[in-house]
């Protein structure tokens, strides 16, 4: 077993009593105060995430001689500077490598924003698709802070002038926080406004220990974000997608550009003519009870699926969840039964996102 | 009022052969924020250490087993809507249903506050 590893900011993390885990090999807040507490103080006013696990990659060049534009699949040469675009790494077989962020800082460079768990095989597979360009795992010595709730753009303009106020979503600026060079950028995991903030790791516990100072701003741990993400239907890395799982498949065609070149396209191409062996769906449980990872999804005839991700949702009262099915049954609407062991809950299959209450686009 | 535990961290307080049974300060606290309670249904007759129920929070879902066996008399109806009430009074508000205990001989199966107190301990 790999030794865990941890980000800049474990020891204010224990100072404050934090229960600790490990996640993707990292670890990691858990929970501060309590799951729920921190969910709520999210939606209504500014919770702080210790998102430094998180793997960032610089690539400079040129995009379509480097090899870069083919990678991912979208484009990322059509991004606007100063914009991010949100899409997938596949495999040969369409499978999702990773989910990830490319932002673009200038003509010929770009950061990619990828999940911790993921992080070091990500690298070597696109390091092995470019054939140009300098590409560099910058993980280590960057920091990345989230801020999200309704209050989190006063904090932030309160902290560092009003010109971050102006910022819509999914564009992002570089500016000077604590003398250093960061990236203030419009994006988040949990439905509502926010902002992700990229800045030398050395710098993230000084920005952690500013930031808390704000009345308005609480830590929030993996826990919390775990259920904002899952209220607004965001998949997880690992649990949602993986591998195994195309974009068709996960129903995030939308983030599919097949106008252009990218590995896995056949595959996928294939897929679309042929039809899915199985479908992403949501469901909402009758009750309080959680659907969890891996509890079978029923209909009258047995098993159509199961579930991939489930909590209780205290925005709605019940139990929600992802799961994958048999392509017939994942019908909005339709009824499922969720079974495991002694548990049974009835559910119905719904469109996402479940919460639609949040602060994300105002 | 005598109160007696279970390694699985269900409580039971005994008085005139009825016993209030719930889980531990201890097991809410490992549970965190709890978000369901599965009540077992009144006249049900459950044997020592079978499931009488299931406890559900954010994190995980666990049985709750009968501390004692006997008849289910009454249950905590104020758990379907408002089961945080586990979280902010576990071994008082927090009950979850009265058992007719069937033989209180069983209690010698069961740890007493103190000898509970030193279980934990060791965990």
């Amino acid at each position: 077993m790999e030794q865990l590893r941890s980000t800049p900011l474990c020891s204010r993390h224990e100072a404050i009593k934090a229960l600790m885990a490990p996640f993707g090999g990292w670890n990691m807040p858990i929970q501060y105060e309590g799951i729920i507490a921190e969910h709520k103080w999210c939606r209504e006013q500014a919770a702080l995430f210790d998102i430094c696990h998180m793997g960032e990659f610089l690539y400079q060049g040129d995009f379509e001689a480097g090899g870069l534009e083919d990678v991912f699949t979208f484009s990322v040469k059509s991004i606007p500077i100063g914009r991010s675009r949100y899409g997938f790494l596949l495999n040969e077989k369409g499978g999702i490598i990773d989910d990830l962020i490319v932002f673009r800082l200038a003509e010929d460079r770009a950061m990619i924003v990828v999940n911790a768990a993921t992080s070091d095989n990500d690298f070597s597979v696109i390091k092995s698709r470019l054939h140009g360009g300098d590409f560099t795992d910058i993980s280590a010595d960057t920091g990345k802070l989230d801020i999200q709730g309704p209050h989190s753009r006063d904090v932030m303009t309160a902290a560092f002038g009003a010109g971050i106020a102006q910022l819509p979503y999914f564009k992002f600026t570089t500016m000077e926080i604590l003398g250093c060079e960061a990236i203030v950028s419009r994006t988040g995991y949990t439905g509502e406004l926010g902002y992700e903030i990229f800045l030398p790791a050395a710098k993230a516990g000084e920005l952690w220990d500013l930031l808390l100072k704000d009345g308005r701003v609480r830590p929030a741990g993996l826990g919390a974000r775990d259920v904002l993400r899952l209220e607004v239907g965001y998949s997880l890395y690992g649990s949602d997608i993986d591998e195994s799982t195309t974009p068709l498949e996960a129903d995030l065609e939308g983030f599919v550009n097949f106008e252009k070149n990218f590995v896995g396209k056949e595959a996928l191409l294939r897929q679309k003519q042929q039809g899915v062996p199985r479908k992403k769906v949501a469901f909402e449980v009758i009750g309080r009870r959680s659907p969890r990872h891996h509890y079978q999804l029923c209909q009258e005839a047995g098993s159509v699926g199961s579930v991939t991700s489930g909590v209780f949702s205290p925005m709605l009262g019940c139990g929600i969840g992802l799961g994958y099915v048999k392509p017939e049954a994942a019908v909005i609407g339709a009824p499922l039964t969720i079974q495991h062991d002694r548990i049974s809950m009835e559910a119905t299959v719904c469109q996402l996102p479940f919460y639609r209450g949040g602060s994300l686009r105002s | 009022m005598s109160m007696y535990f279970t390694k699985e961290h269900e409580w039971v307080k005994v008085k005139d052969g009825i016993g209030a049974v719930g889980i531990s300060e201890h097991a809410a606290h490992e549970l965190g924020d709890v978000t369901f309670v599965e009540l077992p249904k009144i006249g049900a007759v459950v044997k020592q250490f079978a499931v009488l129920g299931s406890i559900e929070s954010v994190k995980a879902a666990s049985d709750i087993y009968a501390p004692i066996s006997g008849k289910v008399v009454k249950i905590n109806e104020i758990l379907n809507s408002s089961p945080e009430i586990v979280n902010e009074s576990a071994e008082d508000a927090g009950w979850m249903a009265w058992i007719e205990i069937a033989d209180e001989s069983e209690l010698k199966n069961l740890m007493t506050s103190e000898q509970y107190g030193e279980y934990l301990k060791t965990l």
